[in-house]
């Protein structure tokens, strides 16, 4: 029975179970990029800068700056780098932004859609895992100089645990059992939270330290925005832990910041 | 060769029609009542692995009587309806019009096309910011869209349970108030009381957050009731 009807549902054997990106797939309406024959060098797109994420006692704090450059010039200056991915987890971006952004929307539809269908949230690791097959569909991309590397993390319901994951270009998966960083001023991020770095730190160390350590990126890389207290554009930073994902408030972080930078009212 | 027996369109319709308002007579109603900050999605239903009624959209919801294995293809048909919408345009796109007009003529095909017309009945539930906004969509079997207010039924017991809240109702009821007013149309309907584990109740709440879909769960039911 098929009943491709145009403003009914088709409602035909051919489903794609619970799975969004299949759906999408299915109808040809999934995002796909015709590979030019130009140079990557001389595209100009935005790219996404510093994201970094720790885990502390009781879950992950998650926090990433706000530029995001196209070559040596600044494209954006409050760029949303760090997203829920659902009510127990998020994602942070780092590399080309256009990119990026749809990969969070497509990845946040689809595990909204698998609970939906399923009436159950996907597992921690069937999240990690769906998001390591969506990076590694970018491949082609990678080879014309489009890279996105998200970071992810995540409260695991069923083991009441944090749990962090890193992924490389080619879909690679890595699960960190302290800290992670990518992006530009990654290298600096990292090499700040190795210094500070207990897993037992508490939500507010682990958030000072968060934004302490963008900002100490921003020291050394001029990719990464560091506190703008004239604008006033600071870090987005979340938490996920057992009470699930929570963004932390603009003032709250703003506060946290100016106290870096010596600015505190 | 033998040649089909004519059957006049208007019997052929009967027949599919009484075919069908026998098999939904069988399953248990389900009721929908608008209250202060949302719209609650009352159930009986014994079973708490098979649902009656699911999350659609940020706002919206649906509820089906009948057959399970045809309401539940409507159900995820609509989940993909609404996704598919929001995530190729905005998420304030995804609207119970355009999605009920998709079942509707759904339905109908099925109930003119199919050897077999669908023996359920669907609700589609919308909040909006006002109260005012809210909707609430009626599918029937045949394809027919009804569009009602404040309180409604569907199911097996529609006339009855519609008959004693109508008079009833009033708006502005705070949830419990809701939950109570719901479950006790079922129980002077049935002329029995009806445990807090029997039921399967939902709610469409303005202070919930984006995704403003929510199940109550049994010890909340029981409170409420208590």
């Amino acid at each position: 029975m098929s009943l491709d009807l145009p403003s009914g549902f088709p409602l035909h054997a051919h489903t794609p179970d619970s799975s969004f990106l299949e759906l999408l797939k299915s109808r040809a309406l999934n995002p796909t990029w015709e590979l030019g024959v130009g140079d990557a060098e001389t595209l100009r797109v935005p790219e996404a800068t510093t994201i970094l994420a720790l885990r502390y006692a009781d879950g992950v704090v998650m926090v990433g700056d706000r530029r995001a450059t196209e070559g040596n010039t600044i494209a954006h200056r409050r760029m949303q780098k760090v997203y829920p991915a659902d009510g127990f987890s998020a994602v942070a971006i780092a590399g080309t932004a256009g990119l990026a952004m749809e990969m969070v929307k497509l990845f946040q539809t689809e595990l909204e859609h698998y609970e939906k269908l399923e009436g159950t949230r996907l597992s921690l690791e069937g999240k990690a895992n769906h998001l390591a097959r969506m990076v590694r569909q970018q491949l082609p991309m990678v080879f014309q100089g489009l890279v996105v590397v998200p970071l992810f993390c995540g409260y695991d319901e069923a083991e009441s645990v944090g749990r962090l994951y890193t992924y490389d270009v080619v879909g690679g998966r890595y699960e960190e059992d302290d800290y992670a960083a990518s992006g530009s001023g990654g290298r600096e991020a990292k090499a700040y939270l190795r210094s500070v770095y207990n897993e037992a730190l508490s939500e507010e160390d682990a958030l000072t330290q968060g934004i302490s350590a963008i900002a100490a990126a921003a020291e050394q890389d001029t990719a990464t925005g560091g506190p703008d207290v004239r604008r006033a554009i600071y870090s987005t930073a979340v938490l996920v832990n057992g009470d699930g994902y929570q963004e932390v408030a603009a003032d709250r972080v703003a506060a946290l910041s100016r106290d870096l930078v010596g600015d505190s009212e | 060769m033998t040649l089909p027996y004519y059957v006049p369109p208007e019997q052929l319709m009967k027949d599919r029609a009484e075919f069908a308002q026998k098999g939904i007579a069988k399953g248990r109603s389900i009721i929908a009542v608008e209250y202060a900050d949302g719209v609650l999605v009352l159930a009986e239903n014994s079973s708490s692995a098979l649902n009656k009624i699911g999350e659609i959209y940020d706002r919206m919801a649906f509820a089906g009587v009948g057959k399970y294995n045809e309401f539940e293809a409507l159900r995820v048909a609509g989940i993909r309806h609404a996704d598919l919408k929001g995530y190729s345009y905005g998420r304030s796109d995804v609207a119970a019009k355009s999605l009920a007009n998709a079942y509707s003529q759904t339905l109908a095909a099925v109930f003119t096309e199919s050897v077999k017309p669908y023996e359920i009945e669907i609700l589609i539930v919308e909040i909006g910011d006002e109260p005012e906004n809210t909707s609430l969509f009626r599918v029937r079997y045949d394809g027919t869209l009804v569009d009602e207010e404040g309180s409604c039924a569907i199911g097996g017991q529609e006339d009855e349970l519609t008959a004693h809240m109508k008079d009833r109702y009033e708006a502005g009821l705070n949830l419990r108030d809701a939950l109570r007013f719901a479950a006790e149309a079922f129980e002077a309907v049935e002329s029995r009381q009806i445990g807090p584990d029997e039921w399967e109740a939902a709610v469409l709440d303005r202070t919930n957050g984006r995704r403003m879909f929510r199940r109550l769960s049994v010890d909340e039911i029981g409170t409420a009731r208590s």
